[in-house]
């Protein structure tokens, strides 16, 4: 890090928090860490929670088709017969949940909800995971001009809060879809992850083993392939899990703010939350809360798993 | 290293807070009170504040360079036209003129003015003050104020030096005649003479002030110290201030009004945008009442003892059918995609309260409007059979429709949308719905480039005429429905529109509704819905206007 | 040191030219445009070539570039489209709300959050200390516009306690003398405008103060944790130390330090939460003048200066810090 030129006093509390990470999980190193710490993570009531609230929404998501009592987009005559703008009809025979504004299937819309939700977290999580790791290799791999290039980019990014960044990319680009928002969402999270995996590279420099592998004359390339970037992977996965939870919620923001996926159509929480949730509220609330509570609980989830990992994989915690 | 850097981000708390304080400090120091002294205000048995709860900003208060409701809204209470709308209605009656009339060419209109009506800054309104609005109109100098009369240029067609133009000149006859010549009879007048645009300001006041300068600035346009400080007008409120940090609007009772006085002292408007807040509001009580409820919350409501005013509708929402799209000049596959939309369901789930299926293109308060022409009711078999006849069977279309906005015809674009798109897939169309902001791209792509098959779009008459609907719809070639082949229906709107005598022109709009319902089908008119106007118990006097011309000068407030 | 500001200077000026280029291209490339958004549905083909001729969009690019380079560095960015008035006006209009909300959110948050971390880490383990932290990982979990909702709808719809929505009550007629409201009330007097204002600010800066909240709570606990396990105080304590003294005098002041250090650093995540608190409760700050100047019909000579005064004030405050840092710190002079 260079002396000069510290960004902004925000770019610099997250760029704390990485590097925080970053030397817990890759200081010590090596195979038995990982499996001293998933051994703490089983015993770990906290843990055990968020990984079940997670397979619970996965297995929702995957198997949606066969869960779900219906057609997420098809409107019913049975529900639209009593619709209108001031009443929505609840729970029928057929429909537990009763109808969504549009006189479709709201359970149906909840269950597949999960599978839109999961596909909007994986993908802004992984495309910035994708991106975050290749400029983070780059930069700590090739070093020089290159790294402090990479590192002043995302010093810029850090420094503009998450939601504003985003709320900038879809204004730029001047309108929204839902892929504006999972790549808005995305950006977000390149600079957290490419400043991750750098300084977890860099860390691992010196240790034993890649100077080990240096030594025997190992080529550079496959230095960092095979031995440098798996073991950063760990902190990777560990940060992976809590964008997750961000990514959702900032997704949900969007749709509130009227800049998220337009397509009505698509049941994905966020959308419905923010858009059918606000504006029924009154006519039947729980097209809010129950968006809303999924949205909370798949969060947590997150966030309980992942902080866990975190404090699993913190060498001061292995006594 | 690591210590050096903590004392940096010390040292940025530091400064941060150091700014915020300095920010905060430097502003203090010694101020006064310039709040109003008078200490009973509001306390009053009669008279009081009426808080009115508006939709969004207005622009600025000069009436002709403004061309939207919310900016419409204070400029109609501090001015009046010539001719004003019977309040509740579309239909004319007198207004700064006590009476009109027209040569029988339809050219001359020869106003006769109310006697001892004075402006707002005391001089008097007579012929000469109302020619010197028309002519300021036409001799409008400048690409940027030009530009900003949106409605001039509609309806009289074009500047001074403008082969187009309908303006020819404006004599005061005597102080109490005014006389308007044009150069060719439009449909548009008389009802056109009662548009808040072209409502009559005060000469002295707009040459006092500058009212003509509009300065081009960056992406937008700076305007006069009248449009911006000093509107005046001769109307039942006096402008007193908008606080733009509050968005309070803040407009007095005029004592010398010539008309009906205003029976509350005073007049704020208040601009909440989101609807949602509005309501709350009006529930906090305090605002007394807030246009454009949300759809879904008017039966609660009414059911909680407020009022709900819904306005007679006076609008149209259409769905628009491109015929650049080859498939789409064949009429079969155009009366396919009528048949195919289930009109009542879409007004019984989406409509909101006292929406009306329409069956043609103008309400039917509107002259010229037939009551029999083809109507189109959901028949999905036939819509079926028609594309099959048509050959058009597996068609692909692409649906534009806005987000980002909301419109008393179209509350909700976005499940609109949905709704029709579900319906022309059970026909065995295919839909590509391609949403585009409202400002961002969706009437630049619609109504310039056309690149839609179908599109959602309305329109909110502004006075009573049928060319203000079709007319301003299908009366020339539009890139919004690839009709230049058309030739057939512009002629006829256009014969229709210049048609002198009210009989005549009233049988020939009813057959270009028939002929556009059965022949032309260049879009499908799908509802009226009125937007309504809801207040707390105590206001009375609240007349809804169709055209959401409101005037608070009847408004009263019990206890 | 004076070529280190040379090269900062140099360096900002690069950065502003860049910036203005890019995003004078980008806005003119999108789709709609100015043109688009000041039109309303009646305009006619001439009107629309009226105003493209009007604000000069059919003169060469590079011509328009130059007209907006010199109004930009005479700091006129333009007159905003929704509401006619020059943006820089909007813009410091808007400034002081953010602030007071903001402010408010941090000291709720710092009052709620610092005995509260404390508590929890003194009570560790047990039912309070649990309590605690499964309250903050929902209030990090929650939308915080449904949260804002919520409170908003049970606490002015159905008991009537808080005014729903703005900064102060329709009609009070306030003087605005600094833009800050509560603050304007001092001074003028009107002590009645002062308490109506914050009465308004109770439940946005709730809202807002519901992350930064949880974060404080989260790290007070966390770093007062560490305290305790510190040597020192374990040494202190078999002194034989009455407990409040080591509380007071090292425990506390010890685990103060990296949440003051936290506490400065929330200003940015404060800005994001505002854009939507501003939204629930139609509050005229930046951060609904950010959402309005996009969704509310693209208001982008609005947007354009945002943009443009964010990177400003982003740099020079960068400058402002290293520049103070190295008259601080000899040994950056040095390098």
């Amino acid at each position: 890090m260079s002396g000069i030129g510290g960004i902004s006093t925000l770019a610099d509390h997250k760029r704390r928090r990485i590097e925080e990470l970053t030397a817990r999980t890759s200081e010590a190193g090596g195979v038995s860490l990982i499996r001293d710490a998933g051994r703490r993570l089983l015993r770990n009531p906290t843990a055990m929670v968020g990984a079940i609230i997670i397979l619970l929404f996965l297995i929702i998501a995957i198997f949606a088709p066969l869960v779900a009592p219906h057609d997420p987009v098809q409107r019913f005559p049975e529900l639209t017969k009593d619709l209108t703008v001031d009443s929505i009809p609840g729970a029928t025979a057929g429909h537990p949940l009763g109808s969504d504004p549009l006189g479709r299937d709201f359970a149906s819309r909840m269950i597949y909800g999960a599978r839109q939700t999961l596909f909007v977290g994986v993908l802004a999580t992984f495309i910035g995971l994708l991106f975050g790791v290749v400029l983070g290799a780059i930069a700590g791999a090739v070093g020089g001009w290159l790294d402090v290039l990479i590192m002043r980019l995302t010093d810029v990014m850090l420094a503009l809060p998450s939601l504003l960044l985003a709320i900038t990319l879809v204004a730029l680009a001047s309108r929204s879809t839902q892929w504006t928002v999972i790549i808005a969402v995305a950006v977000v999270n390149v600079p957290i992850f490419a400043r991750l995996l750098r300084g977890s590279m860099l860390a691992q420099r010196e240790s034993d083993h890649v100077l080990a592998a240096r030594a025997l004359g190992v080529r550079r390339r496959d230095i960092v392939l095979r031995h440098m970037l798996p073991n950063s992977l760990t902190a990777v996965i560990v940060q992976a899990t809590l964008t997750f939870a961000v990514a959702i919620l900032d997704a949900a923001a969007l749709s509130f703010l009227g800049l998220g996926d337009p397509d009505i159509n698509r049941a994905e929480w966020g959308l419905m939350l923010g858009v059918d949730g606000v504006r029924y509220f009154e006519v039947r609330p729980e097209l809010a809360y129950l968006p809303a509570l999924a949205i909370i609980f798949v969060a947590l989830g997150f966030t309980l798993l992942g902080e866990s990992m975190r404090e699993a994989l913190d060498p001061k915690n292995r006594r | 290293m690591r210590a050096s850097r903590m004392q940096a981000k010390r040292l940025r708390t530091v400064i941060t807070a150091g700014v915020i304080a300095a920010l905060t400090i430097g502003a203090a120091g010694c101020a006064d009170s310039d709040r109003d002294s008078g200490g009973d205000e509001g306390k009053a048995a009669t008279g009081g504040t009426f808080i009115f709860a508006g939709a969004g900003d207005p622009k600025n208060f000069d009436p002709i360079f403004n061309d939207d409701g919310e900016s419409f809204r204070p400029i109609r209470q501090m001015y009046d036209t010539l001719i004003e709308h019977k309040p509740g209605t579309a239909e004319l009656q007198g207004g700064l003129a006590e009476s009109w009339s027209n040569d029988p060419t339809g050219k001359i209109w020869t106003f006769k003015l109310r006697q001892g009506v004075k402006f707002h800054d005391g001089s008097a309104l007579d012929a000469a003050a109302v020619c010197a609005n028309f002519d300021r109109w036409y001799n409008m100098k400048g690409d940027a104020a030009q530009s900003q009369m949106i409605y001039y240029a509609d309806v009289f067609g074009g500047f001074a030096g403008s082969p187009d133009a309908v303006y020819d000149n404006c004599k005061a006859q005597d102080p109490a005649t005014a006389v308007v010549t044009m150069k060719k009879y439009k449909g548009a007048f008389p009802g056109a003479f009662a548009l808040t645009a072209f409502s009559i300001a005060s000469p002295t006041a707009m040459k006092q002030y500058d009212a003509d300068k509009v300065t081009q600035n960056g992406d937008s346009f700076a305007y006069s110290a009248f449009a911006t400080e000093h509107p005046t007008g001769t109307g039942a409120f006096t402008y007193g201030g908008w606080n733009k940090a509050t968005g309070e609007i803040t407009l007095n009772k005029n004592p010398d009004y010539f008309g009906e006085k205003a029976k509350v002292d005073k007049l704020i408007i208040k601009v909440i945008k989101d609807e949602n807040t509005r309501k709350q509001e009006l529930r906090a009580g305090t605002v007394q009442a807030i246009d454009f409820p949300a759809p879904a919350d008017r039966k609660a409501l009414a059911g909680e003892g407020y009022k709900v005013l819904d306005r007679p509708a006076f609008n149209i929402l259409y769905l628009g059918l491109n015929q650049k799209n080859p498939k789409l000049k064949d009429l079969r596959v155009r009366q396919a995609i009528a048949y195919a939309i289930n009109r009542a369901q879409l007004v019984q789930t989406k409509g909101p309260g006292g929406a009306t299926v329409a069956d043609q293109f103008m309400p039917n308060t509107v002259l010229g409007y037939a009551p029999d022409v083809q109507k189109y009711d959901y028949n999905l078999e036939k819509a079926k059979q028609l594309l099959s006849e048509a050959g058009a069977t597996g068609l692909t279309l692409n649906f534009y429709y806005p987000t980002e906005v909301s419109r008393p015809y179209m509350p909700n674009p976005q499940e609109i949308f949905t709704v029709l798109a579900n319906d022309l897939q059970a026909a065995g169309i295919k839909v590509n719905g391609v949403p585009r902001p409202w400002n961002g791209g969706f009437k630049d792509d619609v109504q310039q480039f056309g690149k839609q098959d179908l599109h959602i779009l309305g329109w909110t008459g502004d006075y009573n005429d049928p060319g203000n609907f079709v007319g301003t719809f299908f009366g020339r070639e539009k890139a919004e429905f690839g009709d230049q082949a058309m030739t057939e229906m512009f002629t006829a709107i256009g014969k229709a529109d210049a048609t002198v005598d009210q009989a005549a022109k009233k049988t020939a709009w009813e057959q270009v509704n028939r002929d556009l319902a059965a022949k032309w089908l260049p879009a499908v008119p799908l509802w009226h819905a009125p937007p309504a106007l809801v207040t707390t118990k105590n206001v009375e006097g609240l007349v809804p206007s169709p055209l959401t011309n409101e005037e608070f000068n009847t408004v009263t407030l019990t206890k | 040191m004076v070529r280190v500001i040379l090269r900062r200077l140099i360096q900002l000026v690069v950065t502003l030219i860049a910036l203005t280029t890019l995003v004078f291209f980008w806005l003119r490339s999108l789709p709609g445009g100015p043109v688009d958004a000041l039109l309303g549905e009646r305009a006619t083909p001439q009107t629309r070539e009226l105003l493209t001729r009007a604000l000069g969009y059919d003169q060469p690019i590079w011509t328009q570039y130059g007209r907006f380079v010199k109004n930009v560095v005479t700091g006129n960015f333009g007159n905003s489209i929704r509401t006619g008035e020059p943006v820089m006006d909007v813009i410091s209009r808007s400034f002081p709300a953010t602030i007071e909300l903001a402010v408010a959110a941090i000291i709720i948050a710092i009052g709620l959050g610092i005995p509260l971390g404390y508590i929890a880490a003194r009570y560790r383990g047990r039912m309070l200390d649990n309590a605690t932290i499964i309250v903050t990982l929902i209030g990090i979990s929650i939308p915080i516009f449904f949260l804002g909702y919520l409170l908003k709808d049970l606490l002015t719809q159905n008991i009537h306690i808080f005014p729903p929505s703005g900064r102060i009550t329709t009609g009070m007629d306030n003087t605005d003398v600094t833009g800050f409201f509560v603050l304007d009330g001092l001074l003028t007097r009107e002590f009645d405008a002062t308490a109506d204002a914050l009465w308004h600010l109770v439940l946005p800066a709730i809202t807002l103060a519901t992350i930064p909240l949880a974060i404080i709570i989260r790290i007070t606990r966390a770093s007062v944790l560490d305290v305790l396990d510190e040597d020192y105080i374990r040494t202190a304590d078999a002194k034989g130390l009455r407990n409040t003294t080591i509380r007071k005098r090292h425990v506390l002041r010890n685990a103060l330090l990296p949440v003051v250090t936290t506490i400065g650093l929330q200003t940015g995540a404060l800005l994001a939460g505002a854009v939507l608190t501003e939204k629930v409760y139609n509050w005229g700050g930046l951060g609904t003048l950010i959402t309005d100047s996009i969704s509310g019909g693209r208001d982008y000579p609005v947007l354009q200066a945002l943009i443009l005064l964010a990177a400003v004030v982003f740099i020079v405050v960068n400058l402002l810090v290293d520049l103070s840092y190295a008259v601080i710190d000899p040994r950056v002079r040095v390098q």
